[in-house]
């Protein structure tokens, strides 16, 4: 019997007990859409890492000094610890490093990237921002727009001015209809004054970048954002990407003779490109996608025994039907044939439905939440290949015993 | 030799000869050949010795049954003749094929191609149409679609259910499944039709109504094999043999028999 005349008997078959073949590949459709979902979710993360994160939280040619790196795989109790107890990065840090720089390289300082802090107005109740302490480029380097109002000047870092600038969910929350510069805001008991808006910036990971509220870091945010004075890192920007690599070789001299390192020791401090931190985002996804596409792959598992035992039971209540086959002249392989194809062929197309309902999920995933997801076209081909070596796997056993079969014994049976 | 015109009867004595040189493949004239062909079953542990030895030959054209009381083994040698089941002992010819030495996918060959069935209970295929269930054979005989729909066809109008091919089997009267069942054992041209007890689950009217049909293949020269316990239904075919305890009682032209039976 050719292979096309299998899969018509076998949609045929699936299509006279439509709920029972329902049942049967719900295992495989449930495995495949998550597969798909999680798949896609991973993806997406990825590409938006490379697309969106480097650019907005890192800034383009740039790295950052830092005392330990943000990304890192240094996961065990000994690195962590060592890094704890490494040297924080102090504003006396700052003029040797930025003295050394190349011409034209720009830098900043900054408090942590997203420290939540208490903030409030005559206008509106208490809510949190996320409060900064910068100094130097540091606009510049982020690429922050002002619409309205103006960025601090650099008197107003250097004496710690209290002035602030402030995003528009805050600028709309905290000042609701009005003009917010001249105005005061308060963070944890300091009083502000709104010097500018920053431009709508969107999302990352969710996480709104229009809630800033950025101060120069020797005024009083300084304290409020690192009650010790600790600079979270200094930022250093390149004119190009050869630029950046001869600053990190400069900013590393100077630290390390600062630190008074000798040749042998290792660096007690890290400097932290985009791309380093995307190759450590990388590693993380990349195990997430190992652990996420793992627990479908179980159900996928499940999905073919269902499928195995389905056909157990397709085989002993069609004996008589194999019977018949056989004494028209079926072969052995004419009939193990036809049951391989009807597991494969009710696999794959639980495959198919799995793959749509996992598209449709991972739409679902990218409209109600901020995760953004992407349909690899790879994870179709491989879930519609999966579906398929699942059914052949889970048929084999079944049809192997549905071919051997004695036609005498079979045709008695009823 | 006096003897119907559409319904040729090989003579004792040529059968004799036949049956008689052991090992030699028989004339392709002779459809069916069987040589001390013997059949046992191991029952926990006892023996039963189904076939013990039996000799048949059948040539062309002929419309023989195969009688027996239960127990005698007709059904043993039905499974045999209809390469279902394979000897433990002796030769069995199937137009001029060594049976006894074939393996399963030889013998799944011989069915498809030399033999249509005709059983008691049908067979059908409860979900396939007729016209399906006729097409069967030539799906494992390989034939293309196309033409396979125009044979099943063709066969189905010579049982006169040329109205009948979208039907499935339980849209259809038992008259009508036999006849289904008769045109998918047609549909390949087979050597032999061997029909198992065929009219077992007819009611009388019906029952004639098949035999009729069976006469009218016979007379066309289509070589007949019926398996009945029926010695009315028998007695429809030219020759009957009677197997007892596995081995061949008796073999005859039907007035004989008929007359022994008082039909």
């Amino acid at each position: 019997m050719p292979l096309f005349e299998a899969v018509r008997l076998a949609l045929m078959q699936i299509r006279v007990q439509k709920l029972k073949s329902f049942f049967t590949l719900l295992g495989v459709t449930i495995g495949v859409m998550f597969l798909i979902a999680v798949v896609s979710i991973v993806e997406g993360m990825g590409k938006y890492m490379k697309e969106d994160f480097a650019g907005k939280m890192l800034g383009v040619n740039t790295f950052t000094l830092r005392s330990r790196a943000q990304f890192s795989d240094d996961h065990d109790d000994q690195s962590i610890r060592a890094a704890a107890r490494r040297k924080p990065l102090v504003l006396s840090d700052v003029p040797p490093v930025v003295e050394a720089l190349p011409a034209g390289s720009r830098w900043a300082v900054q408090t942590g990237d997203f420290t939540s802090r208490y903030a409030s107005s005559p206008f509106a109740r208490e809510r949190q921002v996320m409060a900064m302490g910068v100094e130097g480029d540091y606009f510049a380097i982020k690429r922050y727009e002002l619409s309205a109002g103006r960025a601090f000047l650099p008197f107003e870092a250097q004496l710690g001015s209290s002035v602030i600038v402030i995003g528009t969910e805050v600028a709309k929350h905290f000042f609701p209809n009005l003009d917010p510069i001249g105005r005061e805001l308060r963070v944890g008991d300091v009083s502000f004054e709104v010097i500018g808006v920053i431009e709508p910036q969107g999302n990352l990971f969710g996480m709104s970048l229009d809630r800033m509220a950025i101060a120069p870091f020797r005024s009083p945010m300084g304290r409020i954002v690192s009650p010790r004075g600790y600079i979270n890192g200094i930022v250093v920007q390149g004119a190009s990407p050869v630029a950046v690599d001869e600053a990190m070789e400069v900013v590393r001299e100077v630290m390390r003779s600062r630190r008074r390192l000798r040749p042998a020791q290792p660096d007690n401090f890290a400097l932290e490109t985009s791309a380093s931190a995307l190759a450590e985002i990388t590693k993380v996804l990349n195990i997430v996608k190992v652990a996420g596409t793992a627990l479908p792959a179980i159900g996928l598992i499940v999905g073919g025994m269902v499928i195995m035992n389905i056909m157990l039971v397709a085989v002993a209540e069609r004996t008589h039907e194999i019977g018949i086959r056989k004494s028209l002249g079926a072969r052995r392989k004419d009939i193990l044939r036809q049951f391989l194809v009807e597991s494969a062929t009710l696999s794959t197309l639980g495959a198919i439905i799995g793959i749509a309902l996992g598209i449709i999920g991972a739409q679902i995933i990218a409209w109600k939440t901020p995760l953004p997801t992407t349909v690899a076209p790879w994870s179709i081909v491989a879930a519609t290949l999966l579906g398929t070596v699942v059914g052949i796997v889970a048929g084999v056993y079944p049809a192997s015993r549905a071919s051997r079969l004695d036609p005498i014994e079979a045709l008695r049976q009823e | 030799m006096t003897q119907t015109e559409e319904a040729p009867i090989s003579t004792t004595a040529e059968r004799q000869v036949i049956v008689s040189s052991s090992g030699v493949a028989p004339d392709k004239d002779w459809v069916i050949v069987t040589r001390g062909l013997k059949r046992e079953y191991d029952m926990g542990g006892e023996v039963i010795r189904a076939l013990r030895g039996v000799d048949i030959a059948i040539r062309r054209n002929e419309y023989v049954a195969i009688m027996g009381p239960s127990g005698s083994g007709k059904s043993t040698l039905m499974n045999m003749i209809g390469c279902l089941d394979t000897p433990d002992g002796g030769e069995y010819w199937l137009n001029g094929l060594p049976v006894s030495s074939m393996n399963d996918d030889e013998l799944a060959r011989v069915r498809n191609k030399e033999i249509g069935f005709v059983f008691q209970t049908f067979n059908l295929l409860p979900r396939a149409t007729a016209l399906h269930n006729v097409e069967l054979p030539l799906v494992y005989a390989g034939v293309p679609s196309d033409e396979r729909k125009r044979r099943a066809r063709e066969s189905l109008e010579r049982v006169q259910l040329g109205d009948r091919v979208d039907h499935r089997p339980n849209e259809l009267s038992g008259g009508q499944r036999q006849r289904v069942a008769i045109a998918r054992a047609l549909v390949n041209n087979p050597s032999i039709l061997l029909a198992d007890e065929p009219t077992g689950n007819l009611d009388s009217s019906t029952s004639t109504e098949i035999m009729r049909v069976f006469e009218d293949l016979a007379s066309a020269g289509q070589t007949v094999i019926m398996v009945t316990h029926e010695p009315d239904i028998a007695a429809h075919a030219r020759r009957v043999v009677i197997l007892r305890d596995g081995v061949v009682e008796s073999d005859e032209r039907k007035e004989h028999f008929a007359a022994k039976h008082g039909l």
